[in-house]
């Protein structure tokens, strides 16, 4: 009995490394979205290109990607070949570009492709920050009743795409 | 003309001193709110920085997390509230003191349950070298002949 007392500061110290080690694995830059499982904001904001509607609340009718972007955003530029596959592959996208001047963002998807089934215009940026955005790009994914089920902070990763947003939306269509 | 030069250094010298991040455009009349606003926006994380409160903050985000706190006092919150706001958005982490809670215990009370564990290790090694004997008990009268055969032998 005594002798596994003396064991003790080793298993407390490989429980740390453990710890540690799992730490380290994780991006620190990555935050949890506290919006998970609760219903998206209320919000309508006007239409950024003429001839596409808007975005409001109400459209959010899942299973669906909601993905905020703009044009002065480096990595959703590399985000965004995924996104014109994920649209081709018959998945609903709908874009908010996100504190961008509406004529740059114009420009950005008449240079890029324009993969969005509606488009919005967040100028102000308060409707992102509504849904917790912190950065561009992000992508939400909202089930059929409306609610957020999973976010991706930053380029969506061909991983994430595969593990987790394509099986999710499989699961939310049935 | 001197006097205003005067003046005018010494608001300068205010502006420059008081406000960091902050935009004279963006702050309250008010100044009892305004100084809330302050106080607020020095607990609250700058999301993209991460590591500075929004007070310190240049980011656009965090102007914008100011901008959010000045509405919602001017709404009527109180500090608490305005807080809420932001972690039903953001999360606890928005927060740079973490609240106290089940999942926070680890954090809050894990250094001084650390210490007591130590503090205590001391203890009990020092309580038992005192409770050992401080001399040997004295020899008894067979093992001193011994001994007087032994040192006789030897010489």
């Amino acid at each position: 009995m005594k002798r596994l007392l003396y064991l003790l500061p080793l298993a407390l110290f490989l429980a740390l490394m453990g710890y540690f080690a799992v730490g380290l694995q994780r991006d620190p830059h990555i935050l949890p979205s506290a919006m998970i499982d609760k219903p998206a904001p209320d919000f309508a904001l006007p239409p950024l290109l003429d001839g596409k509607p808007g975005i409001a609340r109400a459209d959010l009718d899942g299973p669906l990607l909601v993905n905020f972007f703009a044009s002065w955003c480096v990595p959703c530029r590399a985000e965004h070949p995924v996104l014109g596959r994920l649209a081709g592959a018959g998945v609903e996208l709908l874009g908010i570009a996100w504190k961008d001047k509406p004529e740059d963002a114009r420009a950005w998807l008449a240079e890029l492709g324009d993969p969005y089934r509606r488009l919005a215009v967040d100028r102000d940026g308060r409707v992102g920050i509504d849904f917790g955005v912190y950065g561009v790009p992000e992508t939400y994914v909202i089930d059929r009743a409306g609610k957020i089920r999973y976010r991706e902070a930053g380029p969506i990763t061909p991983e994430d795409l595969k593990d987790k947003i394509l099986p999710l939306l499989a699961e939310l269509k049935r | 003309m001197r006097r205003a030069l005067l003046a005018s250094c010494v608001l300068l010298l205010a502006l420059a001193g008081g406000a960091r991040a902050i935009d004279p455009a963006e702050q309250l009349a008010d100044p009892a709110l305004e100084a809330r606003a302050r106080a607020l926006s020095k607990e609250l994380r700058c999301l993209v920085c991460q590591n500075e409160s929004i007070d310190d903050s240049n980011a656009d985000l965090a102007r914008d997390l100011r901008r959010i706190v000045r509405e919602r006092l001017v709404a009527g919150d109180g500090d608490g509230a305005v807080k809420q706001y932001l972690v039903a958005r953001y999360g606890d982490f928005v927060l740079l003191e973490p609240p106290v809670k089940l999942k926070t215990y680890a954090l809050w009370f894990g250094p001084a349950v650390v210490l007591a564990l130590g503090a205590l290790g001391v203890l009990v090694f020092f309580r038992r070298r005192r409770a050992q004997p401080a001399a040997p008990p004295p020899l008894s009268a067979d093992e001193q002949h011994r001994l007087a055969t032994l040192l006789e032998r030897g010489r």
